[in-house]
């Protein structure tokens, strides 16, 4: 009975009601039940931050959060980012420092860059790094996306 | 890898957890940061998780007869944005940037560190090197223990199967409390390689020193401590300081040999005793 239960949280935006398995973590939840494939998996132990999405206004990792504790709670993932516009600098500055290649690390540098943001980061370029300390990349080798990220700061993209 | 099968069960007040823990095999969930990866990476598979997530007034800091209370279900990311914790434990803010990430510390608990008791883990040795007690609680009654008396071995605590960690605490830091603290890692953020944290009074009369990293627990190096206290602090103690550390039982593990550890906790020991003396 423990096994299945009923959740109700708001999603992007729009209210969903679903029932669960307890195991399923939340990205899986969201990809496989919403279909809101935005969010990616890589390690499923913390590690890669490919699955870091907004929980209740905090930037959290969402394979290591049940889909049943989420219940109740506030989620936005990289489309509900991109849907109402606050990432629309940030993407524009990945685009234009062609800070993704292959864009499976995309989703989780774009929330972990923004967490930065807008809590009011500085463009020193250490401070930046030591925030993406747990967004790993295997393509671009970190430097455009520390540019495009300072970009933002400074000002330097119209979005 | 996905977690295996568990029954869920999420507790609204303490006596709820409480209960839920008395049950055979149940296992708090706090933060998740560390549970949940040793569930995924099916290294643990509990018959039931007791999340205490929604568990009303087990997080949070206060401040009560020159005491810092910090609830168990606290979070890192609270606490460092804490004025009273950079206040009143400012070792603890000072060590905090050195956990894990951003997106951890928005989840992980200083009670979750201290139930895992993981050799790496920077808040333990804290615990050590501050003095702390950790008070415990079951459906019997509630206790506290020294932090000197509670980290016991890898991944083993004094806590009983069916506690629960409810809270630390922690004396208030004097306004001219001395503290040093250094870890070295191979990536900012990474578990530390060998990490050391130390405590002292201005007069240097008395220190306490704590390492992480380098043994199968969070260890206070007493004969280092020893070899500092009510001495100038100079270059010569040190070494003498640095020439104790034999005392440790090191522990190599994956990123460093036994030998290098034990290196590695003299060049720690030298950098945070600077910090110190600053
Ligand atoms: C990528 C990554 C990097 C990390 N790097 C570091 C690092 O550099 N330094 C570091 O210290 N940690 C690091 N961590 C671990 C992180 O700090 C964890 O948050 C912490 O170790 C456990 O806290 P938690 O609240 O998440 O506990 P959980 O994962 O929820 O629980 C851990 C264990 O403690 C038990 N438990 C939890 N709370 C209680 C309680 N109140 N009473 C009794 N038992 C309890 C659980 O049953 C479980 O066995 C890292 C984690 C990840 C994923
Ligand atoms: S999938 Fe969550 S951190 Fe890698
Ligand atoms: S763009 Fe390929 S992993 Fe970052």
């Amino acid at each position: 009975m423990s096994k299945m239960q009923s959740v109700s949280l708001t999603v992007n935006g729009e209210a969903v009601t679903a029932t669960v398995s307890v195991r399923k973590h939340l990205v899986d939840f969201l990809r496989e039940d919403l279909g809101l494939t935005g969010s990616h998996v890589g390690c499923e132990h913390g590690v890669c931050g490919a699955c870091t999405l907004e929980v209740n206004g905090a930037m959290v990792r969402g394979c290591l959060m049940l889909a049943v504790q989420a219940d109740g709670a506030t989620v936005t993932t990289v489309e509900g980012l991109a849907d109402s516009g606050r990432s629309d600098a940030i993407r524009a500055a990945f685009a234009e420092r062609n800070a993704l290649q292959c864009g499976y690390c995309t989703p989780g540098m774009l929330a972990s860059a923004l967490e930065y943001v807008e809590a009011g980061g500085t463009a020193d370029r250490d401070a930046i790094r030591a925030h993406l300390s747990g967004n790993y990349c295997r393509c671009t080798g970190y430097q455009s996306i520390v540019e495009a990220i300072s970009d933002v700061i400074s000002g330097e993209v119209d979005a | 890898m996905k977690a295996p099968d568990f029954d869920y069960h999420r507790a609204e007040t303490l006596e709820a957890a409480l209960a839920l823990m008395a049950e055979e095999d149940a296992f708090a969930l706090a933060g998740g940061q560390s549970l949940m990866p040793m569930m995924n990476l099916r290294l643990t598979a509990p018959e039931a998780l007791v999340d205490l997530n929604a568990v009303d007034g087990l997080a949070g800091v206060r401040i009560e007869d020159q005491r810092l209370t910090i609830g168990a279900m606290t979070r890192y990311a609270a606490l460092e944005a804490s004025g009273e914790v950079a206040e009143h434990a400012p070792l603890v803010s000072t060590a905090l940037p050195y956990i894990a990430h951003p997106a951890i510390r928005n989840r992980g608990t200083i009670g979750g560190s201290c139930a895992l008791a993981d050799p790496a883990a920077e808040m333990p040795a804290l615990l050590l090197a501050l003095g702390a007690e950790v008070h415990l609680q079951n459906v019997k009654g509630a206790r506290s223990v020294a932090a000197d008396e509670f980290f016991l071995g890898l991944y083993e605590t004094a806590r009983e199967d069916d506690e629960l960690v409810v809270a630390i605490q922690l004396p208030v830091a004097s306004k001219r409390q001395r503290i040093g603290f250094h870890e070295i890692t191979r990536r900012h953020g990474d578990y530390a390689m060998a990490g050391c944290a130390i405590v002292a009074t201005e007069d240097l009369s008395e220190v306490r020193i704590a390492f992480f990293a380098v043994s199968d627990r969070a260890v206070r190096a007493r004969a280092a401590e020893a070899a500092l206290a009510g001495t100038s602090g100079g270059k010569a103690e040190l070494e003498n300081a640095v020439a104790a550390l034999s005392e440790i039982d090191f522990a190599g593990d994956m990123n460093a040999s036994t030998h290098t550890k034990r290196h590695l906790a003299g060049v720690a020991l030298r950098r945070a005793w600077a910090e110190v003396m600053a």
